[in-house]
């Protein structure tokens, strides 16, 4: 409960395991995610360590299991199979090709032999020899012409092309035909051998009389079917074995993460001399030392060896990581603090306040409550659909995705300084009627007549005419009136600066308020903490006071003193101006206070280093007056005879003398701190106009998105008004998405995030540790 | 009383962000998030409130009003209480 306000406190562990049941703790302390190894070897390099062969093989594995080529799987015996699978297939294709040919070509000979039949019956009765087989289509025309010039025309060549008759799903239908070729004589039949072999035409025996051939055919068919069915097969067994290993490939790929893990783990931890046991040092919370050894026990039970594994505790200087405890909703908070520094060891951590203080912020420059709305119903979505915007793994909307509930806050606060600024997509809402009346303005009550109305485009109206101003002020928000008023910008402008003001003051005395915490002993309470909070409440918290109190008192408005004007005048002790006071006893307290602001600084920069130096001081006087007075006799005889105590006493010297040099810089370090401190009042104090500067940019934005835009559409009269007026509502939606809550939405952000990091922060903040980081299989998954 | 108008939305809104930073954090139940819960109500309370305060004292004592176009006046003059 206490941690989120300050880092939790750490401590130092020795672990000691077996080398069997190292592998299992490790895996169980990763999957615990709360304890980070220290390096015990930092001087080694990389290839020096122990595992590395295993650190290099698991790389390699990963690699593979990237590319994700399914050819190249992960276990040996799924790459044979897959490999025999894959051979199995091409062969039986091949011979499917040849059967489907031979299928074709017997098809053809049935027509030519029919046909031809009755011209070969008539022709002589010498051995006709045919060639029948199957080429490319490309090649036919060379082949013509060359069996042409073998045969002087003396053949009969008949070919057709082959079509595909069914769906045969060949990666690459290559298009071939078929040919038969009748020559005379036997011994040619050697020559078209060679012919086709020259190219690259496959040659298949065809038999001569019309029933061997229809034989031959059944056969070729039944074969082919055959083959079609364990095609089919192999197939179907091939996508099956790659669907199983796909869908094991995620798992796979964590093991192999988390096996690296472990063996850099292993690398990082001492083996000693007897290859039996493993030292491990980690940092871990003192409030998790009972979950850890639990885990060391589990995990070597895992691997069913009969040594626990110790913990030992030890005490160090070093300084511990920062642990901050987060859950879902507080991380991202914690992470925009930790993007400017880790806090120190046990220092308090901002990020609680930032919670509330930085969607705020943002909220009093982003200040409109439709564009709040809209946000908060984005972040409503973000937050609902939030694993299905993680798989998509872009990296803006990850970004998007981890600051949903930073969006939601934001977009809620903004809601209500929408409210109270009265602006909504720069219309006011009227809740409860406005306080200023126009009727009062006119005969009787006032000034006005119906000529001063038709004399000039635009009247004021005064509060100092009875009735006009109500005297109550509108109970919620910004009266809607100056909604419509010519003169919004004057009115507005004094009010959002003096806001940006006292809100300001009252963040950066939370911040040193903050700091309070920081100190450990009460010493420090008064050199440094009292006053800086004085320094800034005597100046800028008079500040404050005089906006607050001129806005409480009624004052004629051509006495009104300007507030500015006041506090310039307070630091140079001007009062000669005549009588422009707020109040009776002004001059004295002011006087006062800007004396005791200056009391302050002398204090902020003196008291610390002088204390130290006087400190300091009287130890040292107090040795030499001790040598001095020790009886110089028992002194020599010490002094010659202790080897050690001589080493001692120069050692001692040494320290004082070097203390002495170090005085130096204390002072200037305290000299540097109360410059800052002082001239940063100032200087943050005007940062927070920023708060004014960025609302006015976006009512300004909103408004003429409105004026010029939305309401030029609905200015029309026409009919076609309606079809302008959707294609206008399209334009000012994107405009409105685009400029006021994109960009808007991130400039506001950043200035927002930037009055947290350096005027808030550098009140109190350190920030200088470092960042407690687990071996935590979980984190290491989810970031791919 | 004089100013009736002004004391009832000041009463209201105290008593709202009071109760919502001074007693309702009583009633959070104990557990890991109960300071940060706390926390975050306690800081909302003092904001929201600080926020509202300055808009309604920049507004109780105005020096100068609003000033309005000429067809505006005449519409209100005629159209509005």
């Amino acid at each position: 409960m206490d941690s989120f306000f300050r880092s939790e406190e750490m401590c130092l562990v020795q672990l000691f395991f077996q080398t069997e049941s190292a592998h299992n703790c490790i895996d169980e302390l990763g999957h615990l995610g709360l304890v980070q190894f220290k390096d015990l070897h930092p001087g080694t390099a990389d290839f020096q360590r122990r595992f590395v062969k295993e650190v290099k093989k698991c790389e390699e594995m990963e690699r593979i299991l990237r590319k994700q080529l399914y050819f190249v799987t992960f276990f040996d015996k799924l790459e044979q199979e897959l490999k025999e699978i894959n051979s199995n297939r091409d062969t039986l294709r091949q011979n499917f090709t040849q059967l489907t040919e031979i299928n074709h070509l017997l098809h053809m000979t049935d027509d030519f032999f029919g046909e031809a039949g009755s011209t070969i019956e008539m022709s002589s009765s010498s051995v006709h020899s045919f060639v029948a087989g199957v080429i490319k289509h490309e090649r036919f025309p060379a082949f013509e012409k060359i069996l042409w010039r073998l045969f002087h025309g003396n053949f009969v060549l008949r070919h057709a092309e082959i079509k595909p008759h069914q769906e045969e799903n060949m990666e690459v239908f290559v298009k071939k035909d078929v040919f038969v070729v009748f020559v005379q004589g036997d011994q040619v039949r050697g020559k078209i051998r060679k012919l086709c072999d020259g190219f690259h035409a496959s040659m298949y025996p065809c038999p001569n009389n019309a029933a061997a051939r229809k034989e031959m055919r059944t056969n070729v068919n039944m074969r082919m079917e055959d083959l079609r069915l364990v095609l089919k097969r192999t197939e179907e067994f091939r996508v099956t074995t790659l669907t199983a290993a796909a869908a094991n490939l995620r798992e796979w790929t964590a093991k192999v993460k988390k096996m690296k893990a472990i063996y850099y783990t292993l690398n990082l931890c001492n083996i000693d001399i007897t290859q039996k046991l493993i030292i491990a040092e980690i940092w871990c919370p003192v409030s998790d030392l009972s979950s850890v050894h639990a885990a060391l026990i589990k995990g070597s039970e895992q691997t069913g060896s009969s040594v626990t594994p110790i913990m030992n505790r030890i005490h160090t200087q070093q300084t511990p990581p920062t642990f901050n405890r987060t859950n879902v909703f507080t991380s991202g908070f914690q992470n925009i603090i930790d993007a400017y520094g880790v806090g120190d060891y046990q220092e308090i951590n901002p990020a609680p306040y930032t919670m509330v203080t930085f969607p705020f912020l943002f909220a009093v420059m982003f200040g409109d409550c439709g564009h709040g709305l809209l946000m908060t119903l984005l972040a409503v979505w973000l937050i609902l659909h939030e694993e299905h915007f993680r798989k998509l793994k872009n990296e803006l909307v990850d970004m998007l995705v981890s600051g949903r509930y930073i969006i939601l806050l934001m977009g809620i606060y903004s809601i209500y300084t929408g409210l109270i600024y009265n602006d909504c997509f720069s219309k006011s809402f009227n809740l409860f009627g406005s306080s200023w009346s126009v009727r009062h303005m006119f005969h009787p009550q006032g000034p006005w007549t119906n000529e001063t109305l038709h004399n000039s485009d635009y009247l004021q109206l005064d509060p100092l005419v009875s009735g006009v101003y109500s005297g109550n002020p509108y109970p919620f928000g910004i009266d809607p009136m100056w909604n419509i008023a010519l003169n919004k910008l004057l009115f507005l402008n004094s009010y959002k600066m003096k806001m940006s003001v006292i809100i300001g003051v009252v963040h950066m005395l939370f911040g040193v308020m903050l700091s309070l915490g920081n100190y450990i002993n009460f010493k420090d309470v008064v050199l440094k903490f009292i006053p800086e909070l004085v320094f800034m409440l005597s100046l800028f918290g008079y500040l404050t006071f005089l906006i607050l109190y001129k806005w409480c008192v009624v004052i004629k408005s051509d006495s009104a003193p300007s507030i500015l004007l006041l506090f310039i005048n307070m630091m140079f002790f001007d009062y000669s101006s005549n009588g422009a006071m707020l109040y009776k006893t002004q001059k004295p307290v002011q006087i006062f206070l800007v004396v005791v602001a200056g009391v302050m600084v002398p204090w902020l920069l003196f008291a610390k280093p002088l204390l130290m130096y006087r400190e300091h001081k009287t130890i040292f006087i107090r040795f030499v007056l001790m040598l001095m007075n020790a009886n110089t006799q028992v002194f020599s005889v010490i002094y010659h005879s202790s080897f050690y105590f001589k080493m001692n006493h120069i050692k001692y010297i040494q320290t004082i003398f070097s203390l002495q040099i170090s005085m130096g810089d204390i002072f200037v370090y305290q000299g540097i701190h109360t410059i800052e401190y002082c001239l940063g009042c100032i200087s943050n104090t005007a940062s927070y106009l920023r708060l004014w500067a960025l609302s006015l940019a976006h009512a300004e934005l909103s408004e003429v998105l409105w004026k010029m835009v939305l309401q030029v559409a609905l200015r029309v009269t026409s009919g076609m008004g309606s079809v302008l007026l959707a294609v206008t509502f399209a334009t000012f939606a994107v405009l409105t998405v685009t400029i006021l809550l994109v960009m808007e939405g991130l400039s506001a952000f950043l200035h927002a995030l930037r009055l947290h990091w350096v005027e808030f922060q550098n009140k109190f903040y350190q920030g200088s540790g470092y960042k407690f980081s687990p071996l935590s299989f979980d984190k290491m998954l989810n970031m791919k | 009383m004089a100013n009736l108008s002004f004391v009832i939305p000041m009463s209201v809104m105290t008593l709202f962000w009071g109760i919502i930073g001074g007693v309702v954090p009583w009633f959070i139940p104990k557990g890991p998030n109960r300071g940060v819960i706390v926390t975050m109500l306690v800081l909302t309370a003092v904001c929201c409130y600080l926020f509202w305060l300055i808009a309604i004292l920049a507004q109780l004592n105005p020096l100068f009003g609003p000033a309005l176009k000429n067809d505006t006046i005449w519409y209100m003059y005629y159209h509005s209480s």
